[in-house]
């Protein structure tokens, strides 16, 4: 007997499939509208997000956020990575250069040197603008813009430098340019070569007159760092770079301030858009309403078939949304950052449930009045 | 033992008196006709004793309760569990079968049951159309699902607004037969007509004019086939 009974929920969930399915070119029209709204939140929840991690990371390509120097007597790379461990724990550590400087003459004229490790420096200077190449192999130097102007030499012209080896002699040395360096700054005026090279020419070893750091990591964070640096690490001080690390919070913070913006409006416009489309849906629907009613269907009867369908639509039109929106949020980060996107998972019930409360909200003030229309009136065609 | 009484009943809308001190009783398993021309307010008077409007005065005693008296939510109850409505323009769920139709009446009522309900359309004679939607059912296929639908739930007071109005004339005395046959497994039934033949299947006739009743006709050929 119980088979032959079809229990009511069966045919509550009949008659709201059937709705959706058999009135298919109707339900497409909600639910493109709540599929573009979800769609939309989605994609501006995903990039309001990741905006943070895309613009810390691009704005390492401005050089380094912390500098570290000896305090006293000298600093070691012993010492640097002693500061290492105070780094802010939830950046990524975008490379540490380290730099010795010494003095040298060519053809007279004193310039300063620096030893380094270039592979380093690409990583924490990514905007230095290389003609010819780094330095790769020992003998090799790149010279900054205003050296190479000074002399009026070119890649690949071998110079002799010389300087004090530090033991009161002389060093003089072959050096082939391998490359020369602009970057609009004082760096224009350095030779650079790597450090083993400079250790060979002045002497001592491991010895370092600077650090630079590039940190991915907000400028309170940074501040943070280099207190806590100068405060457990004696030969070490730290110096946040105030230029570049305010103006990047400052970037960040108006940027993730105008997507939230956009965020908001985007969320009223949907609900505005679902609405109008739910609303236009009931309109359509109220001889039906006005049917049931006439056999026997209560007000509640109807919101609840009404509230069936919207849930179906809105969780439909959410999965959907979610998809949508994170292959819109991937376009727009490879657009402007040239990078991918992280996915977040919290999005799938944020979006599904947003995207459910929505078009639900948006129905029941139509239902509600189209549950109170006159079956009399409604069956004449009035 | 009677269905329903009309009191003394007057509608109003605004300044036109659609209904005037209308006095009716219909007994049980009575066939009554409710005829008269555009305007002299058959519809309202089918309105009010469907349950789908309130009488401005008067009271209206169905199955011994005054529905005059009740609100909105209480007229539903009452048509679902008491009456059986059809309509002129059939009326369906356009995404719902025939099956579905006459079941949502049950949903509303209690509980669906597909049997009932194949059974009720084989008495209409459309057990084999019963998967098919509306727009794929003739006008006359259409009403019959209608009168399915309006007896599933066996009502009280069967009450149909010009049942045969849209229809050819073969498709009218398929249904004409259907409510023949309603009346004589003892259903009331109330037709509201413009049709004097479909009139005259009715035991009474109710003639309105002017909102009032102008007379009342008792229809011997209805009662010889009542007597045969």
């Amino acid at each position: 007997m119980e088979g032959k009974k079809f229990k009511k929920y069966k045919m509550y969930l009949k008659m709201v499939t059937s709705s959706l399915l058999r009135r298919r070119s109707r339900m497409i029209v909600a639910l493109l509208a709540i599929i573009i709204g979800a769609t939309i939140l989605s994609g501006m929840i995903t990039v309001y997000y990741d905006i943070p991690r895309q613009m810390g990371s691009e704005m390492r390509s401005y050089g380094a956020n912390l500098v570290l120097i000896p305090s006293g007597e000298g600093m070691t790379a012993d010492d640097v990575n002693e500061a290492k461990k105070y780094f802010p724990t939830s950046g990524e550590v975008v490379g540490i250069a380290a730099y010795r400087y010494s003095t040298g003459k060519i053809n007279e004229q004193p310039f300063m040197v620096a030893g380094t490790e270039f592979d380093a420096v690409k990583k924490v200077s990514p905007f230095w603008h290389v003609t010819g190449s780094y330095p790769s192999a020992s003998g090799e130097i790149l010279i900054g813009q205003d050296v190479a102007e000074l002399l009026h030499v070119l890649t690949g012209d071998i110079v002799t430098l010389y300087g004090n080896a530090g033991d009161s002699s002389i060093y003089s040395a072959d050096l082939r340019i391998s490359g020369i360096v602009k970057t609009g700054g004082t760096e224009e005026g350095f030779i650079y070569m790597t450090l083993s090279d400079l250790e060979g020419l002045i002497g001592g070893t491991g010895k370092i007159d600077a650090a630079e750091c590039s940190i991915v990591a907000t400028a309170s964070e940074i501040d943070t760092a280099a207190a806590e640096i100068a405060a457990r690490v004696p030969a070490v001080s730290a110096y946040p770079v105030k230029k570049v690390t305010s103006s990047e919070q400052a970037v960040l913070s108006k940027l993730t301030s105008l997507v939230l913006l956009v965020t908001i409006v985007v969320l009223i416009l949907t609900m505005i858009c679902v609405s109008t489309t739910m609303m236009a849906v009931v309109a359509e629907r109220r001889r039906e309403i006005g049917l049931k009613k006439a056999i026997g269907a209560s007000n509640r009867n109807i919101i609840v078939e009404f509230l069936g369908e919207n849930i179906f639509l809105g969780g439909l039109g959410g999965a959907f949304g979610i998809l949508f929106g994170f292959l819109f949020a991937q376009a727009v980060s490879m657009n402007v950052f040239s990078r991918g996107i992280t996915f977040q998972p919290l999005l799938i019930p944020v979006t599904l449930a947003a995207s459910v409360v929505i078009t639900v909200a948006a129905c029941l003030l139509p239902v509600r009045n189209a549950a109170e229309v006159d079956p009399a009136i409604v069956l004449r065609g009035e | 033992m009677n269905v329903l009484e009309l009191k003394n009943i007057s509608k109003i809308y605004g300044s036109l008196k659609a209904l005037s001190e209308i006095d009716l009783v219909v007994k049980k398993g009575e066939w009554l006709a409710i005829m008269g021309p555009s305007g002299s307010g058959k519809t309202t008077m089918m309105n009010i004793i469907g349950c789908l409007d309130k009488p401005s005065s008067g009271s209206v005693i169905l199955d011994g309760k005054d529905i005059a008296k009740e609100n909105a939510a209480g007229l539903t109850a009452i048509r679902r569990d008491k009456i059986g409505l059809i309509f002129q323009q059939f009326h369906l769920v356009n995404y719902l079968t025939a099956l579905e139709n006459v079941m949502v009446a049950q949903y509303y009522h209690s509980m669906p049951d597909e049997a009932e309900a194949l059974q009720a359309l084989e008495k209409v004679g459309l057990k084999d159309r019963a998967k098919h939607l509306p727009a794929q059912l003739s006008g006359g296929e259409q009403q019959r699902v209608c009168i399915a639908r309006a007896l599933i739930n066996s009502p009280m007071l069967i009450l149909a607004d010009e049942p045969t109005g849209n229809l050819d004339e073969a498709n009218e005395g398929i249904v004409m037969d259907l409510l023949q046959g309603l009346h004589d497994d003892g259903s009331t039934v109330i037709v509201v007509t413009h049709d004097p033949e479909v009139a005259e299947k009715a035991q009474r006739t109710v003639i309105l004019e002017h909102g009032r009743i102008a007379r009342i006709i008792e229809n011997s050929s209805a009662e010889k086939a009542d007597e045969t």
